[in-house]
């Protein structure tokens, strides 16, 4: 019997992973991300999960450690945020590029300098080039399923390769919220045990890690995109073989009122649900707007994303991070990948909800009131932005 | 028929070749006899994490391998977590029954460079988390892969790319890093120094270190032709004269209880060992005494330690 | 060889299956000098073949142990170590 209980978002993870049955987890502390490997810890020590638990000395480590566990063939699972993510970095290139399927929570997190533990998307938009499989959660019920699916299509023996689970940092992470948890026995269901088909092991001994000479890079990295690329089948497929068993279907991307929307406003995370407050009052007066939000960030949902915006005059884009000189990076991304589209909306971006800034309803009034001026009379600013003094 | 094994008097030593033969290392490599001559003792049931530097790169260029062993290589600074994760993952598998114990051989390998500068913190959070794993530092005294430069495991004087002798600069100004006594620290079963010119000592080393329960240390001096700048066929030889002037001593610690494996009842002088490598062809005979006063001191520590604290 | 293997020949993550594979490196290409065993002097001690970076040398017929050219860089080692001054080495010559 499936029981619905109280769970903040980073204790619906280590849930999901505690579900899982994972084998490995190697973690670092890191605000906001604290409560899952704290959960986590406990529920080792207590025997309600038999895993390894490392208690890594950094977040680097704690990549490494993953993967030295996936190279074994051990289900692993770490989690981290912000400064953690970065320090990381080189490792979680690595992750992809040897295609060990390891998941990963991160509680976005804003990047210092100045010092933020508190929640922006910055910390994502500097690994979008990492080659692994992303997803953004917009409640807790989300973060509990997608951690779920996320070993489900890792591990599938088409895709190994690592996914991140992005939710927010303290507007989920430390908010409580009803979540459903299903049956384990629902769950043994839908996850099959882990077989990595290339495991260290003295029987059939393998190299992992050769160096890439100029005469074979080139090739490796194509490789690696197409393989990558070839994942939205599985990703897609994994949502799918989650609705069948829990009732709750994924999409790469969410559409709210959307039908004859003139305007979209284009949000990710959990700022996503206060601003469907405001596009229920404006649908109420009439308005023909809607909402969209881009649950698969990578690999890049082109197909639905295009056909999503069809129709639309307008989409507004609003990002929480600056791509220092460029502006949005979801904004850049999104209106890239319209460009060849005929016909196609006006794409507007407006930046705000950084280092813990909150978004209220008014706010994103405000964004949207903002957005169409833009649309109609063009960028007055060099960037737009919502909630930023002066 | 095939040799199996070699006879050296009452030892056997394997004719299996688990670095394979045809390796990019450089003509008359320490570094290469030493992994030789380790994995000999280590035997194939290992798993080996691998740090990048000469070892790493000498062996694996796409789509070619010279390993005929389980081996993985990730990067730089983490070959210590990276054998902690195929550790833990490898004990939580038996444990599920998902594998059987077949008691793996973790091994850890990495240069100088790997182990006492980039790669310390890695280590040092392996050693306390106590994981069952041998590290194997491969130490040639400088980041060689990549051209000579300085390492903290470069010897006081010693002429780097990055640390040159000049006119105003000896080479190398400070120290080499204590990375053996860094490892002691940590409280870990088993330290040991070897190199391969002692080949039987430094099997020996390994195959306890490996069988011990718990991390081990093994820090092997590995003589580079290139690097240090001497004729390839001297290896063996600079090797020996580093321990026989106590630049290098040969020493065990296990459960914080000191051995000297060798102890010449006079050490040759330093100069012995120092005038056949180019990197101290700058040193004056002031500089070499000065040299020869350090090695006198560091020797004497060792010995007062080995005094106070025997096995 | 590498350089006729196109992106669809990839292996997943790159992983090496064939344990050993780079054995077929001719490094004997390397050689400025090469060593000659004397028999005659040769004790069969092994020193040669323990020491050996490359394992060039090989135990041969009769309890010997003699350089496999295709390896042997010709660091010299071998000739230098060998306590019976069994081997000794000449230049390789222009080909």
């Amino acid at each position: 019997m499936s029981r619905r209980v109280a769970l903040e978002a980073s204790h619906a993870a280590a849930e999901a992973a505690k579900m899982a049955d994972v084998d490995v987890i190697s973690a670092y502390p890191i605000t906001p991300q604290t409560h899952i490997p704290e959960r986590l810890a406990e529920m080792v020590a207590d025997g309600e999960l038999s895993a390894a638990y490392i208690p890594v000395e950094s977040e680097h480590s704690a990549m490494s450690a993953c993967l030295g566990a996936a190279a074994v063939g051990a289900r692993t699972f770490t989690a981290t945020a912000g400064q953690g993510l970065e320090l990381m970095h080189e490792v979680v290139y690595i992750a992809s590029s040897m295609r060990y399927p390891v998941v990963m929570t991160v509680c976005n997190r804003a990047l210092s300098a100045p010092l933020s533990v508190w929640g922006d998307h910055s910390d994502a938009m500097a690994v979008r080039d990492t080659g692994w499989i992303q997803v953004f959660c917009q409640n807790n019920q989300e973060a509990f399923d997608l951690t779920l699916w996320a070993f489900r299509v890792g591990e599938d023996p088409n895709v190994l390769l690592p996914v991140m689970v992005h939710l927010d940092g303290f507007t989920l992470s430390h908010v409580t919220e009803p979540v459903i948890l299903p049956e384990q026995s629902e769950v043994d269901r839908f996850l099959p045990r882990f077989q990595y088909p290339f495991a260290l092991n003295p029987d059939k001994p393998m190299t992992h890690g050769a160096f890439g000479p100029p005469e074979i890079y080139s090739e490796t990295k194509l490789a690696q995109e197409v393989a990558f690329r070839n994942s939205k089948e599985v990703v897609l497929q994994g949502w799918k073989e989650f609705g069948d068993i829990f009732g709750r279907y994924y999409h790469p991307v969410e559409e709210y009122k959307t039908e004859n929307a003139e305007t979209l406003l284009l949000t990710m995370g959990s700022f996503t649900e206060t601003a469907k407050i405001v596009i229920d009052a404006k649908r109420d007066k009439g308005e023909a707007i809607g909402l969209i939000s881009l649950r698969l960030w990578r690999p890049f949902p082109f197909e639905e994303f295009r056909r999503t915006v069809k129709g639309a005059k307008i989409l507004i884009v609003f990002d929480r991070c600056i791509s220092f000189g460029m502006g949005g990076p979801v904004f850049s991304e999104v209106r890239s990948a319209l460009y060849d589209e005929e016909p196609r909306p006006k794409v507007v971006g407006i930046i705000g909800g950084l280092g813990g800034r909150d978004m209220s309803e008014e706010d994103f009034e405000y964004v949207i009131d903002r957005g169409k001026e833009i649309a109609e009379k063009g960028p007055e600013k060099m960037l737009e932005t919502v909630g930023i003094r002066g | 028929m095939e040799t199996k094994a070699v006879r050296f008097g009452e030892k056997l030593v394997t004719t299996k070749e688990f670095l394979a033969e045809g390796h990019n290392f450089c003509t008359g490599c320490g570094e290469a006899l030493a992994i030789r001559l380790a994995m000999k003792a280590l035997g194939e049931n290992v798993i080996m994490a691998m740090a990048t530097g000469c070892d790493e790169v000498c062996t694996t260029p796409l789509p070619y391998t010279s390993w005929r062993v389980p081996w993985m290589h990730t990067l730089f600074e983490n070959a210590a977590s990276e054998i902690s994760g195929v550790e833990a993952g490898l004990k939580i598998l038996a444990k599920k029954g998902r594998m059987p114990d077949r008691d793996i051989k973790c091994v850890a390998m990495a240069g100088d460079g790997g182990t006492s500068d980039i790669g310390i913190q890695a280590l040092s959070g392996a050693f306390e988390r106590g994981h069952d794993f041998i590290y194997i530092c491969l130490d040639n005294e400088a980041y060689m892969n990549t051209g000579i430069q300085r390492s903290s495991a470069t010897p006081y004087g010693a002429s780097t790319t990055t640390a040159p002798a000049g006119k105003f600069s000896i080479g190398q100004i400070t120290r080499k890093k204590n990375m053996v006594a860094i490892a002691a620290a940590h409280d870990i079963p088993y330290v040991a120094t070897a190199c391969p010119s002692y080949r039987f000592d430094l099997m020996k080393k390994v195959r306890k270190g490996a069988e011990l329960k718990g991390p081990a240390y093994v820090h092997i001096l590995s003589p580079c032709p290139t690097g240090w700048r001497y004729s390839s066929n001297l290896t063996i030889e600079i090797g020996q004269l580093a321990v026989q002037t106590g630049i290098f001593p040969l020493y065990e610690i296990e459960g914080g209880r000191y051995r000297l494996n060798a102890d010449p009842p006079k050490l040759k002088p330093v100069e012995e060992y120092l005038k056949l490598q180019g990197r101290y062809r700058h040193l004056t005979g002031e500089e070499i005494e000065s040299i020869q006063e350090m090695v006198n001191e560091d020797y004497g520590k060792l010995k007062e330690k080995v005094a106070a604290f025997p096995m | 060889m590498a350089d006729k293997l196109s992106w669809k020949d990839m292996e997943v993550g790159n992983i090496v299956k064939e344990a050993g594979n780079a054995s077929f490196r001719k490094t004997g290409d390397w050689r400025t000098e090469r060593p000659i065993l004397d028999k005659e002097k040769c004790i069969k001690c092994a020193l040669c073949w323990i020491y050996c970076p490359d394992a060039a040398i090989k135990p041969s017929e009769d309890g010997y142990y003699e350089a496999d050219l295709y390896y042997c860089k010709g660091c010299g080692i071998c000739a230098r170590i060998c306590p019976a001054e069994a081997i000794t080495t000449i230049e390789e010559e222009e080909k």
